[in-house]
């Protein structure tokens, strides 16, 4: 059995009386991509910066491939990317990379890593001139500097473009399929939705939800959304199915996944009275509304 | 070792780029030079040779200079990757605190050897060229150079002792400029208060020589002028020396910067990014 690359174990950091975050568990195997949602000051990017070493906490442990966070073995195992990253204008990229480089000990071509991230350009440019999203993308080629066990990136994309965010995720995949442990905070729901293994949400400083998107969808039961269109009467549609008219053609219906089929099938059985039906099942946003406003019971 | 000249050669990287480094050695040069000939005028009356009253003037200019261009560099040190944010990601490197620090240290200080060495250096060469130079005065040259680079290194890890105690830079430039008066001017003023106050009593005697050399600033002062004769008899100013033992300024000012390099260190340790 092998143990999870980074385990964080009740978790609990105080800043004063403030209540940071408070009991939070959570693993992230090798090759796995763990999203990490919550409001503006839930504790996402304090709970990374526990897992680095970087503050210390107030109870609870955390384990990165088996050493303590902040330990030499830690640091040279875990890579991160610090949300809206900057480094020092008078240097190139070319220079700042090979400093990451020389200081993480192992050997690595720098160029070609900044080639790997669109910046071969500018690598030789001052830092200065970067615009944010290549400053995003210099701190993105270090994270790929010698294969990180555990790989923390908080709001990776804040500040790509479109493209660059599916190059992004891209090479996220490229490091969980070399076996690091990925852990994203982010805010771009849509993203994580598509590219990670599974969602954790913390709501200030608790974790509410912790699982893959499928199994999160059944435990919170979030109704499948239907809307039907109306050849003729919208009125007369809504009172036969029981849904509710939302402009003058179209009819929703809430229902559950196992009242789905059943919906369906007394739709199709009207027969010209429908014109169009369109499916919704609950998506992230719908399920991260309904974890991270949730009172605490 | 590896990562400490990572650090080291990435801080020089960043002097040379913006300047800084041909700046301040301008700079130095100029001063220097100046001094050189403005002072030259008194040698024949004292029978001492030009350089001689060339290092006199240079040491006067170096108690203000080393600590003022010292502070410039290395207020910025943690405050400003803080500040930038860089300081967390720089953090999360195999890479200890004490030898990022050291590394910074060991760049910033060569830059101020530099700058000194040329400045010093050159307006000595000018100084023995036109006015002659004895073994002596060669001595005083190289003893300035050095007690100057002492007195930098101890200027640069206080730089960085505040710059780590400090929330932001513009708050470690403020202290700073605060250090540097207090040390270099208004250390001095009280000192010379007192003296006037107590009126050659036992204070002036015994316990005032002891507080000037615990400066920095005023032992490089003492140093260079106790170590030459010709050198005080031009400033003047033996008074303090003779009523201390020889390796009083000495030890202060060499102790200094590695009391002041463990302090900055104690305190970045606990700076939390
Ligand atoms: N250095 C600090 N001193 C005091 N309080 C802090 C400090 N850093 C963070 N906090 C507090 O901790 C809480 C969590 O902050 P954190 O930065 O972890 O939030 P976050 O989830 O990353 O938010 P965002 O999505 O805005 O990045 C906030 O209430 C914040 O005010
Ligand atoms: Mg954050």
């Amino acid at each position: 059995m092998t143990e999870p690359t980074l385990t964080i174990e009740k978790a609990s950091k105080d800043r004063g009386k403030l209540r940071v975050l408070s009991d939070v568990d959570l693993t992230v195997a090798a090759g796995e991509r763990v999203a990490l949602l919550g409001h503006n000051g839930a504790g996402k990017s304090t709970l990374i910066k526990t897992v680095l070493g970087l503050t210390p906490l107030s109870g609870g442990a955390i384990r990165v491939g088996g050493a303590q966070p902040g330990s030499a073995a830690a640091r040279r195992a875990t890579a991160f990317l610090p949300e809206s990253v900057s480094f020092h204008p008078a240097l190139t990229g070319r220079e700042q990379l090979t400093l990451f480089a020389r200081l993480d000990g192992a050997a690595a071509d720098v160029a070609g890593l900044l080639d790997r991230v669109g910046l071969s350009e500018a690598m030789d440019r001052r830092i200065g001139t970067y615009s944010k999203g290549m400053r995003q993308r210099l701190g993105l080629a270090q994270v790929l500097l010698g294969r990180p066990v555990v790989a923390l990136l908080d709001e990776p994309t804040s500040g790509l473009d479109p493209v660059s965010r599916q190059d992004l995720y891209a090479i996220i995949d490229e490091l969980a399929a070399q076996g690091t442990a990925v852990l994203i905070a982010s805010h771009a729901l849509t993203e994580v939705e598509a590219r990670t293994d599974r969602i954790a949400i913390l709501r200030q400083g608790i974790k509410v939800a912790d699982d893959t998107l499928a199994n999160l969808s059944q435990a919170a039961g979030l109704p499948i959304r239907l809307r039907v269109r109306a050849s003729g009467d919208a009125d007369a549609l809504a009172q036969q199915t029981g849904g509710r008219r939302i402009n003058g053609a179209s009819v929703e219906i809430l229902c559950s996944p196992a009242q789905k089929m059943d919906a369906l099938r007394r739709i199709a059985a009207m027969g010209d009275a429908v014109a169009d039906v369109d499916m919704t099942p609950p998506r992230l946003e719908d399920l991260y509304r309904h974890y991270a406003k949730e009172t605490v019971q | 070792m590896t990562r400490f000249l990572a650090i080291a050669s990435t801080e020089l990287a960043i002097l040379r780029r913006n300047r800084w480094l041909v700046m301040v050695t301008l700079i130095m040069v100029l001063f220097a030079l100046a001094l050189t000939f403005a002072g030259s005028a008194p040698t024949g009356t004292l029978g001492v040779d030009m350089l001689t009253v060339s290092v006199a003037s240079m040491t006067t200019l170096s108690v203000y200079l080393a600590p003022l261009l010292a502070l410039m560099i290395s207020f910025d040190a943690i405050a400003g990757e803080a500040e930038r944010g860089s300081l967390g990601l720089l953090l999360s490197y195999p890479a200890g605190r004490g030898e990022i620090l050291m590394g910074k240290f060991a760049a910033h200080l060569s830059a101020l050897g530099f700058a000194m060495a040329i400045g010093f250096g050159s307006a000595g060469a000018v100084a023995a060229w036109f006015g002659g130079a004895g073994a002596e005065s060669l001595v005083a040259l190289g003893r300035l150079i050095g007690t100057s680079m002492l007195l930098g290194a101890a200027f640069l890890v206080l730089g960085y002792l505040l710059s780590a105690l400090a929330k932001s830079v513009t708050a470690a430039a403020g202290m700073a400029a605060g250090l540097w008066l207090v040390f270099v001017v208004l250390y001095d003023l009280g000192l010379l208060g007192a003296v006037v106050f107590d009126a050659g009593g036992t204070f002036t005697q015994k316990v005032f020589p002891w507080v000037m050399v615990a400066n920095p600033a005023d032992a490089f002062r003492l140093w260079n002028i106790a170590a030459s004769e010709s050198v005080a008899l031009t400033s003047g100013m033996t008074g303090a020396a003779q009523a201390l033992p020889a390796w009083a300024a000495p030890l202060s000012l060499m102790i200094w910067p590695v009391i002041g390099f463990a302090a900055a260190r104690f305190v970045f340790r606990r700076v939390e990014p």
